[in-house]
């Protein structure tokens, strides 16, 4: 398959990326990874005149934990970011995520840049920064805006990027004591797109009660989605069997699936159930939460 | 505008990439939407790479882009200018099969070998790299190659050997406890 004609460009820097976005208004679109991107210029469902490769700009690779924060460069890969010691040891959500997305080999290539920002409701790293009450910082010729991973998804492949702006940084609050967070999917053998996933993040009180939670689901709505009502029924409240049921019945409620060919509404709510039931439980048990 | 810039409809103007492909530079021209699956094989002559489903699921086309196996129906070879790509080709040296190689077909580790050279560029990343891989570490980084004579056994087995140091071209045949049983 070959996609239609496209002018290429690679930039040495981040300011001549925003540059030449400025000269090509809604006709240019920025390559990172490409994982999602080829595959839809391939069927011709996306057909860019312009693309402007990130590969050559310089500082959009690394992890560190800096200001409160973990800190990812968006072309940062996603087999990099589930590689990453710092990753596997403190945030295993991400690592948890980054082995469900696609295979290896596409996430050699594949960045978490481009897996927040594409904007399919199957991605599996948005809902990780919902949950995490994450944020994602976008740059334009003006400089950097910092947007709420919650407010971030606007509609199927919609985000809050313009047209002349680029994501350049993601980020979560850094893992503290009494933080524990995880990601669950169901998807059918063989790499197909999720059913549904969901990813839960707990902060516990030095009593082990919920001080903070959030949830957000992957693959059953139009875009990413947050499960506030359920995320709320947790605080104040130990991570029992009794109000992790509660929390899995509202988030199957908060869910907007579609049906298709990995199953009806009402199966993709049970599923939603289920999952937030033992994604919540896992992350509970990493908050320290239950003996 | 430059030369490189857009053009719908046609044929896009060309621009001019190098690469170093199995160890020797390439200079060539290419339209920005040529894929490097497409640009090996029809531009460089390097057919050992296949196209299976051209939608990037099954991993017949994986090459080696600066080290790291990935799909190349889905990455354009202007995306590759200035790196190193290793194909299929480039593991025979002087006639003598890789160690991989020999052990695929000591293992019997294919069968109509259309998804060989994948799993072959796969998994010589893995017997190339630092880590010692488990058999269940071999099958989840051989996830995104696709046999579709289902012979998986015999290359997950293909590349334990391989790992082991095991050399079937030059010992006994029946040695090692590799060898695919049955």
């Amino acid at each position: 398959m070959i996609p239609a004609s496209f002018g290429y460009r690679a930039p040495k820097s981040l300011e001549e990326t925003l540059d030449l976005l400025h000269q090509h208004p809604g006709e240019a679109r920025v390559l990172a990874g490409g994982q999602s991107l080829i595959p839809l210029m391939k069927l011709r469902l996306a057909q860019p005149k312009v693309l402007v490769d990130l590969q050559h700009v310089p500082g959009l690779s690394y992890l560190r934990e800096e200001e409160g924060f973990l800190k990812v460069g968006a072309f940062t890969r996603v087999g990099t970011l589930l590689e990453d010691p710092l990753v596997q040891a403190r945030y295993p959500m991400l690592a948890e995520a980054g082995k469900v997305i696609a295979d290896p080999l596409v996430r050699n290539l594949g960045t978490v840049g481009g897996n927040l920002c594409h904007g399919d409701p199957g991605n599996d790293l948005p809902a990780c920064w919902i949950a995490a009450g994450g944020e994602m910082v976008i740059t334009s010729a003006r400089g950097p805006r910092t947007v709420a991973a919650s407010e971030f998804y606007r509609d199927t492949f919609v985000t809050a990027v313009g047209p002349e702006e680029v994501l350049t940084e993601a980020r979560l609050p850094m893992a503290r004591a009494g933080h524990g967070a995880a990601y669950l999917k169901l998807q059918r053998p063989g790499g197909d797109y999720s059913v549904a996933g969901v990813a839960a993040s707990l902060t516990l009180d030095p009593k082990g009660r919920v001080a903070r939670s959030g949830i957000g689901l992957t693959a059953v709505g139009p875009t990413a989605l947050p499960a506030p009502r359920a995320a709320a029924s947790l605080v104040g409240h130990p991570p029992d069997a009794v109000h992790l049921a509660e929390a899995g019945k509202l988030a199957s409620q908060e869910a907007v699936p579609v049906p298709d060919l990995r199953g009806e509404v009402e199966y993709k709510r049970a599923v939603v159930e289920v999952l937030t039931e033992q994604v919540l439980e896992r992350a509970a048990d990493r908050a320290g939460g239950r003996a | 505008m430059t030369g490189d810039d857009g053009v719908v409809g046609g044929h896009g103007p060309t621009r001019r990439i190098q690469v170093t492909v199995n160890g020797t530079p390439r200079d060539a021209e290419v339209e920005p939407r040529t894929l490097l699956v497409y640009f090996l094989r029809e531009q460089l002559g390097l057919t050992g790479t296949h196209i299976g489903c051209d939608t990037s699921n099954c991993g017949a086309c994986t090459v080696q882009l600066d080290g790291r196996p990935v799909k190349s129906c889905t990455v354009f070879a202007v995306q590759a200018d200035g790196r190193r790509i290793r194909t299929v080709e480039g593991l025979e040296q002087e006639g003598v099969l890789s160690p991989l190689q020999a052990a695929f077909a000591e293992a019997h580790g294919l069968q109509c070998g259309f998804c060989t050279p994948g799993m072959l560029m796969t998994a010589t990343a893995l017997v190339e790299g630092e880590r010692a891989p488990g058999t269940d570490a071999i099958r989840e980084a051989l996830r995104g190659n696709l046999c579709r004579c289902t012979g998986y056994a015999n290359i997950v087995q293909a590349v334990e050997a391989a790992l082991r140091g095991h050399r079937p071209a030059s010992e006994p045949k029946q040695s090692p406890a590799s060898l695919p049983g049955r």
